[in-house]
């Protein structure tokens, strides 16, 4: 017991650290988010002849820990785009529930037209999303995201491009976010270095592309998950697949390793 | 005495508190890499060097003689990786001859690593060690805090992720020695293309029991191209206000003048880049 | 032992948490990671004005750190005209630094040179436009759009007209100006090129009298070529410098613009 009174019934900041009191001050300034909490790692994709394919893992790290193991990060948009999520897991959520409700006032506003596509096309979307992304990073209030948008744009031509939590925008025949951007983006331009290497792909190329991208995020990045979502837009349509599981995984070289240095047997 | 001196560490750390920044050293924001194959292993450079985001020499050196069947690729500050590796070649060198033996790729990186440990960090020196010995071929990588790891295929430098993601897709046991080569030119050009720290040649090392191998300058996929127009200046462009001869008889006054014959070639040296 | 006590807990010693009075800001300690909401693009411009024409030209790789976004994301801006192609247009922006300010720069300013032509029913002239764009940028003089911008067109009398902007509004009429990262290596280079500093005629004087060559307009091939050079040597010795080269010619025939390749490493 402390003799101190003022002391009595405390916990010691030696033991507990130091009371954090910001709470009190209530006339200071509006807290705004300042670092990803919950966050998803890479997203993937690649534009090919007759559309894009995506990616991305279905995990949601808390710091190190792997918090969430069955988190949707791909998000399809009026059937004709979906975008790809990294980072802040929350923000992700806010902004899903914003394009619904833009969706659905769309939707509800203008014309369907006879092929029955709603007018906003990926073009547009990706336009929408980095001016919202812009105001919130002008207003010091950011969305912590890098977000793909792959889908179909004029002409039903392939689109793809990304937009992050600065409101910086640019297009590419292949994009990755986040560890991608170092690992899975060099593996991608060896096989598609150009637009014009893009209309040569198959779909098929395509897919197995970034199917082995993602083993490789897998290998590599200590926030990534073998189980992953995957999707394909093309004029067909859509198809999103959110149970992927990473095969022919090749863990040859670990038989031969023995130790770091010295170490023989 | 040798070593280091820290007479001015007070000094610098007073007038780095003032906000005087640190000098910049010369870095090789680089791609290296390294692979075992069946009978050697391959390590390989790029050759650009980075001052901050400025160029300083588009084709280095960043293999490393170690003994002529240890080589070694740096990374980091420039002065710390060509140090420390010509310091741990001479001290091989006379451990070799006081023991009488060829030395040892480990010996090498257990001289690397409690000396790099020693200084915690401070010599900014990422090495890949390579060489065959007695005991057979062998591939280390050494941090600059010491840590090492001993792996078939390694990557290193601002570069390491895009070479890894060439070894992780290509890579497969029971490489023979071109396979290992172009897996190992393949990882530097994705640091070349995808790094900005990386770029220029490739330079690949290969070590055998029996010989060593330096291929410089193996693939130059980054020729400059050439100038549109031409950029010599008519005689006299520059103003000079006022000028001095010197003649040979003048200078035979203070200094002894030996004539050297005009054609022959005295020293051989790098050819200058110049434009014509 | 020379201290005398008094009654306060020791300096050292374990403290305790509800102080007298919180204070947040030591109690909750520097916070760990705080939003900075600007990033460098790299990149570099130039723009070089003749008799008759002016040259915009910038690289267009984008970076973030020691990564390539893309290797295509134009820096040039056609500015005005009819609808989104800008039909007709007679003014082009540049703009290096932050890409997502310089967009949302050459968006404003797009807008406000369409917006005049709706209102006055004549195109606006360059010179309005330099400072228009001047104001502009200094609206936001304490969030500043992170960029260096040049404006390029034809003045009333159809010379070349070019301007250059530091990033709160100081602008200039300029013969040649370079931005960007490779900034500091082209500038001097176009000096000496273009206006003929630190050149003498040879022959025309002794010491002081030697008089300096005198800067003329160049011809357009002699400007384009100058400027593939300027390029070609940045990419040598700038990291961020390369992948592609856009060119706008303004001419009153309209604007003319040009790609050509650059190094890629």
């Amino acid at each position: 017991m402390n003799h101190l009174p003022q002391a009595w019934g405390r916990p010691r900041d030696d033991v507990y650290g130091a009371y954090d009191a910001s709470h009190f001050q209530m006339s200071g300034p509006t807290q705004h988010s300042s670092r990803p909490i919950v966050t998803g790692t890479s997203v993937v994709a690649v534009k090919f002849k007759d559309g894009v394919v995506i990616a991305a893992d279905n995990l949601a790290s808390y710091g190190s820990l792997a918090r969430f193991t069955d988190v949707k990060r791909l998000r399809t948009f009026n059937s004709k785009s979906v975008l790809g999520f990294g980072g802040d897991v929350s923000d992700m959520q806010y902004l899903d529930r914003l394009l619904n409700s833009l969706s659905v006032r769309e939707n509800y506003s203008t014309s369907i037209d006879d092929s029955g596509k709603s007018d906003l096309d990926a073009h547009n979307l990706h336009r929408y999303l980095s001016k919202v992304m812009y105001k919130r990073r002008s207003d010091f209030n950011p969305l912590w995201n890098h977000i793909l948008v792959a889908g179909l744009g004029e002409k039903d031509a392939p689109f793809l491009a990304s937009v992050d939590l600065l409101g910086t925008t640019f297009s590419s025949p292949t994009l990755a976010t986040g560890f991608g951007a170092h690992l899975a983006q060099p593996i991608l331009r060896r096989q598609v270095p150009d637009e014009a290497a893009s209309k040569e792909l198959s779909q098929e190329k395509a897919v197995e592309l970034i199917r082995e991208c993602m083993k490789v995020l897998f290998y590599r990045d200590a926030r990534s998950m073998d189980k992953y979502s995957i999707a394909v837009i093309s004029k067909s349509g859509v198809d999103l697949k959110e149970d992927e599981k990473l095969e022919n995984q090749s863990w040859a070289f670990a038989e031969g390793i023995r130790g770091y240095g010295t170490q023989v047997n | 005495m040798g070593g280091f001196d820290f007479s001015n560490h007070n000094r610098n750390a007073a007038l780095h508190a003032q906000g005087v920044p640190l000098p910049k050293a010369t870095s090789t924001g680089t791609t290296i890499v390294g692979c075992i194959y069946d009978g050697g292993v391959v390590i390989a450079a790029d050759t650009r060097a980075t001052s901050g985001p400025i160029v300083a020499d588009k084709n280095c050196e960043k293999l490393h003689f170690i003994s002529p069947q240890i080589w070694c690729a740096g990374a980091g500050t420039a002065a710390d990786t060509e140090f420390t590796t010509a310091l741990i070649s001479s001290n091989l060198e006379l451990h070799s001859l006081s023991t009488g033996r060829r030395p040892r790729v480990v010996t090498v990186m257990t001289m690397l690593k409690q000396h790099l440990y020693r200084y915690q960090g401070h010599i900014g020196a990422y090495l890949v060690v390579a060489g065959c010995d007695p005991t057979g071929a062998h591939l280390f990588t050494v941090h600059a805090h010491g840590s090492t790891d001993k792996l078939p295929y390694v990557t290193m430098g601002s570069g390491s992720l895009a070479a890894m993601s060439v070894f992780e897709t290509q890579w497969q046991r029971g490489l023979d020695r071109e396979g290992a080569v172009k897996l190992c030119a393949d990882a530097i050009q994705a640091g070349i293309w995808n790094d900005l720290g990386s770029g220029s040649n490739v330079d690949v090392c290969v070590i055998t029991q029996e010989k060593t191998t330096l291929m410089r300058n193996y693939i130059t996929p980054n020729e400059r191209s050439k100038k549109l127009r031409n950029y010599r200046f008519q005689r006299g462009t520059t103003a000079v206000l006022n000028e001095k001869v010197m003649t040979k008889e003048d200078i035979t006054k203070y200094v002894t003048v030996h004539e050297l014959e005009d054609d022959k070639e005295t020293a051989v040296a790098e050819k200058m880049d110049v434009d014509r | 032992m020379a201290s005398v006590f008094s009654g306060a807990p020791p300096a050292g010693g374990p403290g305790y948490s509800f102080k007298s009075t919180p204070t947040p800001s030591q109690a909750s300690g520097i916070r760990e990671h705080s939003f900075y909401p600007y990033a460098d693009n790299g990149g570099s411009t130039l723009g070089i004005s003749g008799a008759d024409f002016t040259i915009l030209a910038g690289d267009t790789r984008s970076t973030s750190g020691y990564s390539i976004n893309t290797r295509y994301e134009p820096k040039l801006f056609k500015i005005g005209g009819e609808g989104p192609d800008h039909v007709g247009a007679t003014l082009v922006l540049s703009v290096v630094g932050f890409a997502a300010d310089g967009h949302a720069l050459k968006e404003r300013l797009d807008t406000i040179v369409k917006m005049y032509k709706y209102q006055h029913g004549k195109p606006m002239s360059v010179a309005a436009c330099a400072q228009r764009l001047s104001h502009m940028l200094y609206g936001k003089r304490f969030f500043p759009y992170y960029v260096h911008a040049i404006l390029g067109g034809l003045d009333e009398e159809g010379k070349g007209a070019l301007y250059s902007y530091d990033p709160v509004g100081s602008y200039e009429r300029e013969q040649c100006r370079a931005a960007g990262a490779a900034a500091s290596l082209i500038m001097p280079f176009l000096d000496n090129q273009v206006n003929f500093k630190n050149q003498y005629m040879p022959g025309s004087g002794e010491g002081h009298a030697l008089q300096q060559r005198v800067p003329e307009p160049l011809p357009r091939a002699d400007v384009e070529a100058l400027v593939k050079d300027a390029f070609d040597g940045a990419v040598e010795r700038h990291i961020e410098v390369g992948d592609g080269l856009q060119t706008m010619i303004i001419t009153k025939e309209g604007i003319e613009e040009r790609y050509a390749p650059l190094k890629k490493d």
